[in-house]
């Protein structure tokens, strides 16, 4: 018989990142709610899954559900490098490559023994809760894990935004089918009688934590920003946008991090990298679309490196839009949910995220705009370019366009994506050194937008 | 006088551009890339020096009149012997670096036999060696790995024949020694070469020998001249190999653009098609990038696309435009991929269509392509440059042309018989710009190799 040689311990010491107390009370979050997802069933639990766009969070609270969000296990996986199996077995099993990859994460993890990011069991749901808002891949996401799993699904259409606001109809008709569908279906695969006070007591958690993060989001108006608002705001958006939003400890959380935030501003000091403090602020930055999880650091070092911090993203506004005044509200729970769901980034129309970008580079003083489009994602990247050129136009400040992946390892060319970046900030310094630019005042002006 | 350098690190080849004060290019060298960037960028700059010189000897020798109307004849004589004094240099050092591998070579009782073959291939070598410059010599490549390799493989092979010698142990030996001559930087030799040539130079040209006085005055005059360089700037994609700062870096994008501004000041849209990317630039009328765009993931529609081809079919890359311009019937290739473009290609040979036809669609799928980028980046505006090594193909160029034409109407459209020299002139005028207008001073270029 052969002798089994073991493979040696690799010797190089993997890197440490640093995080600040924040970002370790929120992997601590989103490690606790893994281990409430595999404890479920021994704790007599019933468990949902659900998205992270416009979720219901506060309302599967209300039947004691553990939460899954199968986009939040696949971008996990992907940053712990377990994605790419995960895709590899997926299109063995018949999955086609250009489709979306977190799908793929999903499909693959469910094949490969259900075990979780964190290595915990993931359990098999009991409801699957499709509020999907602007992705109707998502909507054929569930279909198979239906298949899969023959279990019930809720469906919650979201009317899309498509005149920019949300009209009273919209809200009416998300809210009867949230009182005729929705909560008696949840009602009867929990057991749970939905008590309203309970959906509003969570409510008001909610809002706490919501004026705070927004606070901290907000605080990249500041020079230098305390913050980094794309890769450092994924990291704080993660409790708010899950399974936390509604609890004492996203509470906690959020006011643990503003504090923090406004002791980085006393200091003058930049954001926090997995190096350390940032060095000098050269360019302030704003990024439409989804980060690439699976070389997350590689990716925010390109930008570390050359001294550009993201003041603001649309992505850090995904799961709910905060700063522009929206907060749930306690008094009218129901009407507040379908505010929620209709006005999360993903429902908006180009016109609207034209009108966002353009403000957020007013307000932030930001140099520009950089997209990263993301390959397996046709929804969130239809329309990018005109909303390139568009802000351009608006604001006279440069953009630039990447192509990476959400977590298909196999679509991060680094040499590329570097190349664009180097370019785009040198273009970015050339036009600012040479004063030609500065003076080009918007085309319309953004107030009157 | 104050030099101001560009460097230009290709995928396939180096450019190099030296500009003075005044922004006058004064020389471009170019190599190819081989294994090692930091050689190459040594190379190409020398290089480029040089090629300065020769510009330098010929202000300094129609400023003084000594070969009125032969001027153009000397100084093309002068490079001839130039050149093949550099290349009798190498060829000498290739000889030595074959001799020194053929002791470790494992030849067997063969060492003997294969040692007495080489000598007579570097005998037979040397000997033709001068005809390769003769007037009129045509060579298809300037780089030494290409003229010393296909005369080496020629002569090796009737040596092996009749000596009874292994042709492919002789191979073994070149294969192992080019790399390492060719990654050897001559640079302190060239004063003493250009003595050399000059010797040459009289001895071929005797009208001028009698003149020779007033000929080798300015010519040493300039060879005293130190070509200081004053700032370095590197691009492309090995621009992190250039024992430099940051400070002394710029994206090529950036450098393109400024290039094409320089060469055609008021071009408003840079196509760049470059062996790794297709670029697509707006500039705006300072020579300041606007926006770009890039091809997305894969080479395809990139030079890379066409050397595929070339490899398919078994011909030279510089074949493929000229055998495309005799094309009668327009054929569609659509596959930009270029693997899928092989398939595309044997299908339609298959098919009974004729290779010039199917060479013209192929050149019109890169086209089409870049026509797309183009578009991302904001559509072709008036003038516009179209710039890297595919301008060279006059295929690629028809094509374009047509399509502009088709989708922008009337716009002028602007190839420099140098623009592949592009990048590197953008980098040069930054090192210039850097020095003349922000006061900067050279660093310690070579701080990070010492």
């Amino acid at each position: 018989m052969n002798a089994v040689v073991p493979m040696p311990e690799s010797r190089k010491a993997k890197p440490v990142a640093i995080k600040d107390d924040a970002m370790n009370l929120q992997k601590e979050l989103i490690n606790r709610n893994y281990r409430e997802l595999a404890e479920a069933r021994q704790a007599g639990r019933k468990v949902s899954a659900t998205f992270v766009p416009g979720n219901l969070n506060e309302l599967l609270m209300c039947f004691d559900f553990a939460r899954s969000l199968p986009e939040t296990n696949a971008l996990q996986n992907g940053m712990r490098k377990k994605s790419g199996k995960f895709i590899m077995d997926a299109e063995r099993d018949g999955h086609s490559e250009d489709v979306c990859t977190y799908v793929k994460a999903d499909l693959g993890m469910m094949m490969g023994g259900e075990i979780g990011p964190t290595g915990d069991p993931m359990p098999r749901p009991d409801v699957l809760l499709l509020s999907y808002t602007g992705c109707f891949t998502f909507m054929k996401w569930f279909e198979l894990i239906r298949h899969k799993y023959d279990i019930p699904t809720l469906m919650l259409h979201v009317p899309y935004q498509s005149q920019g606001k949300i009209d009273p109809n919209m809200r009416q008709y998300v809210v009867k089918q949230l009182k005729e569908t929705i909560i008696p279906g949840l009602e009867k695969i929990s057991g749970v009688k939905f008590d309203i006070d309970r959906l509003r007591q969570y409510m008001k958690e909610s809002a706490k934590a919501e004026e705070d993060l927004v606070s901290v989001l907000q605080s990249a108006k500041k020079r230098p920003s305390p913050i980094d608002g794309y890769f450092g705001a994924v990291y704080y958006i993660g409790p708010i946008f899950t399974a936390f939003r509604g609890t004492p400890e996203a509470t906690h959380y959020y006011s643990t991090l503003r504090a923090e935030i406004e002791q980085r501003i006393r200091e003058g000091k930049g954001p926090v990298t997995p190096e350390g403090d940032m060095g000098e602020e050269k360019y302030r930055l704003i990024v439409e679309g989804p980060p690439n999880w699976t070389s997350f650091r590689d990716f925010w070092k390109m930008f570390y490196d050359e001294g550009a911090v993201v003041v603001s993203s649309t992505y850090s506004k995904v799961g709910g839009l905060y700063d522009f005044g929206f907060r749930h509200d306690p008094d009218n729970p129901l009407e507040s949910l379908a505010d929620y769901c209709l006005g999360c980034y993903t429902n908006l129309n180009l016109p609207s995220r034209i009108d966002m970008i353009c403000k957020y580079i007013e307000e932030y003083e930001a140099d520009g705009l950089l997209i990263n489009s993301v390959k397996s994602c046709n929804s969130f990247s239809a329309g990018q370019l005109l909303i390139l050129r568009e802000v351009e136009k608006r604001t006279g400040k440069p953009a630039a366009f990447i192509e990476t992946d959400l977590v298909d390892p196999r679509y991060f060319s680094a040499a590329n994506v570097k190349n664009r970046l180097e370019s785009y900030f040198q273009m970015v310094k050339q036009k600012r050194t040479t004063g030609i630019g500065a003076n080009v005042k918007p085309v319309f002006p953004i107030a009157q937008v | 006088m104050r030099c101001f350098i560009g460097i230009d690190l290709g995928s396939t080849t180096t450019k190099a551009v030296a500009i003075d004060e005044n922004q006058n290019v004064i020389g471009r060298g170019i190599t190819n890339s081989r294994s090692n960037y930091d050689t190459a960028a040594t190379v190409a700059k020398t290089e480029a020096l040089l090629n300065g010189r020769f510009y330098l000897f010929r202000q300094a020798l129609s400023n003084t009149n000594a070969l009125n109307g032969s001027l153009n004849g000397f100084l093309e004589q002068l490079e001839r012997d130039f050149r093949s004094e550099q290349y009798i240099e190498q060829l000498a050092d290739l000889d030595e670096t074959c001799r020194r591998n053929l002791q470790t070579a494992h030849f067997g009782a063969a060492t003997g036999q294969v040692g007495e073959a080489l000598a007579e291939v570097f005998r037979q070598l040397q000997q033709e060696a001068p005809s390769l410059f003769a007037p009129g010599a045509k060579r298809k490549s300037d780089f030494f790995r290409d003229i010393a390799g296909s005369q080496y493989l020629a002569i090796g092979e009737t040596v092996a024949k009749e000596s009874g010698t292994r042709y492919d142990f002789l191979l073994n030996l070149f294969d192992r020694s080019i790399i390492e001559v060719e990654n050897r930087v001559y640079a302190d030799s060239v004063r003493r070469h250009l003595l050399a040539a000059l010797e040459r130079t009289f001895a071929a040209l005797p009208e001028t020998a009698a003149r020779r006085a007033q000929v080798e005055a300015p010519i040493k005059g300039v060879l005293d001249t130190e070509l200081e360089e004053t700032y370095v700037v590197g691009t492309g994609y090995g621009r992190a190999r250039l024992p430099f700062s940051k400070e002394h870096i710029r994206s090529e994008i950036l450098c393109h653009g400024l290039g094409a501004h320089v060469m055609y000041p008021k071009t408003a849209t840079v196509l760049d098609i470059g062996g790794q990317d297709t670029k697509a630039i707006q500039v705006d009328p300072n020579g300041i990038v606007e926006s770009f765009q890039m091809n997305d993931r894969c080479a395809a529609g990139c030079g890379r696309y066409l050397g595929y081809i070339a490899d398919e079919m078994n011909m030279g890359l510089h074949e493929l435009g000229p055998m495309a311009m005799k094309s009668t019937k327009a054929i569609r290739i659509n596959s930009t991929c270029t693997v899928f473009a092989g398939a595309e290609l044997r299908d339609r040979l298959a098919l009974g269509d004729k290779r010039e036809d199917i060479m013209a669609g192929l050149h019109r799928a890169i086209i089409l392509r870049a026509m797309s980028i183009l578009a991302r980046s904001g559509g072709i505006r008036d003038q516009f440059t179209f710039t890297g090594g595919v301008a060279k193909n006059e295929a690629a160029v028809k094509a374009l042309t047509e399509l502009v034409f088709e989708n922008y109407g009337q716009l002028q459209i602007n190839i420099d018989p140098d623009s592949i020299y592009t990048g590197a002139l953008g980098a040069a005028t930054f090192a210039q710009r850097a020095v003349m207008d922000e006061g900067k001073t050279a660093e310690a270029k070579e701080e990070a190799t010492a």
